[in-house]
C-alpha cells in the first residue's frame, strides 16, 4: 500500500454522500425495472436486490462497473456523475435475459 | 455447456496470463515450479472459501466490503510485483550472466518466489471465486445438467490454461539479451494495471473521486468486452472508458517502480566477468 499512502490520506476529504438512491431488482434472471432513469451530472447510488436463488454479477462496460451479488442480497453501486445518455448494463451470469440500462437525463 | 465454457474461459484467461508472465519472469530462479504450484493450489482453495463467503463479505463496510476486498487484493498483488521488479533490478543482470552463481542465492530466490506465489494465489482467488459462484448458480438453477456444466467448465479451463502457456512459451523464445528487460517491463505494466483496477473499485465504493469520468472513450476502437480488449486489460490495464483517478494510479505506480528500480540497480562487480 505504500505507494498509495499519500492518496489514501486524502480520503476523508474525497467522500461525500450520494445525491440519490435508485433501486432495482433481479427476478428470474431479469432486471426490474429494465431501465433506470437517473439525473445527469450527479453521483447516484444504485441498489440492486438479487431476489433469485442464484448469484449474479452486475456488469457494465459503459459505466465501468462490476459487482457480484449473492443470492437474496442487496448490493450498492455508486455511479456517475454521468453525461446525459444511455448506459447499458447486464448480468454476466445470465447475459441473455439479464439486460438493462441506466438513462441519465 | 457453451455458456459455462465461455465464462470459465474468460475468468481463467486473466489468471493464466498473469501466471504465464510470472513463470517466464522467474525462469532463472531455482525452486520456482514448486512455488508457483503452491500459489495455484492455495489460490484455488482460497477462491472456494471466498465464494462461499461472498454474501458476508459484500455486507461488510456498509455494503462496500466486496470493493474493499478486491481493492486490497489488487493493491497487495501490485506491491509484490513492484518488489519483484526492484529485486530483479539488483539481481537480474547477475543471473543472466552467470548461471552458476544461482545456487548460492537460493535463500534470496525463495523469498522472491514466495512473493510471486502470493501474486499467483491472489490472481486465482479473484477470478476463481467468481467462476465458482457462476458454476454454482448454473447447477443450482437446474437449467443445465451437472455433466454439461462440468464439461463446459473443463473446456473453458483448458483453453484458458493453453492461452497462458502460449504466452509463457512465447516469452521463452525471446533472446536472453532482451529477456529481462521485456519481462520486467511487462511486470511493471501488470502492476500498474492492478493499481488502476484498485482505484476503480475504490471509486465504485465511493471512497475515491473519479476525477474525469470517463477520461476518454476508445470503445469504438477496442471494446473491453472483446477478447483482445480483455487480454490487453489484464496485461497492460487497457480501459476503453477509464476514469481520471485510474490514470493517476497507473502513472504513479509506473513512476514509483521505475524510481525504485533505478535506486536498486547496482553495477556488477568486475571480478565475476573475468571468471
Amino acid at each position: 500500500m505504500k505507494p498509495y499512502l499519500p492518496l489514501l490520506c486524502l480520503l476523508p476529504f474525497a467522500t461525500w454522500a450520494a445525491d440519490g438512491e435508485f433501486s432495482l431488482a433481479i427476478r428470474n434472471h431479469r432486471f426490474e425495472p429494465a431501465e433506470v432513469r437517473v439525473p445527469a451530472g450527479q453521483k447516484v447510488k444504485l441498489v440492486v436486490h438479487n431476489q433469485d436463488g442464484t448469484p449474479e454479477e452486475f456488469e457494465s462496460h459503459e459505466l465501468n462497473r462490476e459487482k457480484l451479488i449473492a443470492p437474496d442480497t442487496r448490493a450498492s453501486i455508486y455511479i456517475g456523475p454521468l453525461k446525459p445518455g444511455r448506459y447499458p448494463f447486464f448480468g454476466e451470469f445470465n447475459e441473455k435475459t439479464a439486460r438493462g440500462a441506466v438513462i441519465a437525463e | 455447456m457453451l455458456g459455462s465454457a465461455i465464462i470459465v474461459f474468460r475468468e481463467t484467461l486473466e489468471a493464466a496470463l498473469i501466471i504465464g508472465i510470472i513463470a517466464a519472469a522467474t525462469r532463472a530462479v531455482p525452486s520456482r515450479k514448486s512455488w508457483i504450484l503452491v500459489g495455484i493450489g492455495s489460490g484455488i482453495l482460497g477462491s472456494l472459501i471466498v465464494a462461499s463467503l461472498t454474501g458476508r463479505i459484500a455486507e461488510m463496510a456498509e455494503g462496500t466490503g466486496q470493493e474493499l476486498f478486491n481493492a486490497g487484493i489488487l493493491g497487495l498483488a501490485a506491491l509484490m510485483l513492484a518488489w519483484h521488479n526492484i529485486w530483479m533490478a539488483r539481481h537480474g543482470a547477475q543471473m543472466a550472466r552467470d548461471a552458476k552463481q544461482l545456487g548460492q542465492d537460493v535463500a534470496s530466490g525463495n523469498r522472491e518466489m514466495s512473493a510471486l506465489a502470493l501474486v499467483v494465489a491472489l490472481a486465482i482467488l479473484r477470478e476463481g471465486s467468481e467462476t465458482a459462484l457462476f458454476l454454482y448458480g448454473l447447477i443450482r438453477g437446474g437449467e443445465e445438467g451437472l455433466v454439461a456444466v462440468a464439461g463446459g467448465g473443463a473446456i473453458g479451463l483448458a483453453l484458458g490454461v493453453a492461452a497462458g502457456y502460449g504466452l509463457y512459451a512465447g516469452f521463452l523464445r525471446i533472446p536472453v539479451r532482451l529477456f529481462f528487460s521485456t519481462t520486467s517491463g511487462l511486470v511493471l505494466l501488470l502492476a500498474a494495471a492492478m493499481a488502476s483496477q484498485m482505484a476503480r473499485f475504490l471509486v465504485q465504493a465511493d471512497l475515491l473521486p473519479s476525477l474525469m469520468d470517463p477520461l476518454w472513450d476508445s470503445s469504438w476502437l477496442l471494446d473491453n468486452a472483446s477478447l483482445a480488449g480483455r487480454v490487453l486489460h489484464t496485461l497492460v490495464g487497457y480501459e476503453a472508458l477509464p476514469s481520471g483517478i485510474q490514470a493517476v494510479f497507473y502513472l504513479a505506480t509506473v513512476l514509483l517502480i521505475v524510481t525504485g528500480m533505478r535506486f536498486a540497480h547496482v553495477r556488477p562487480p568486475q571480478v565475476s566477468t573475468s571468471s
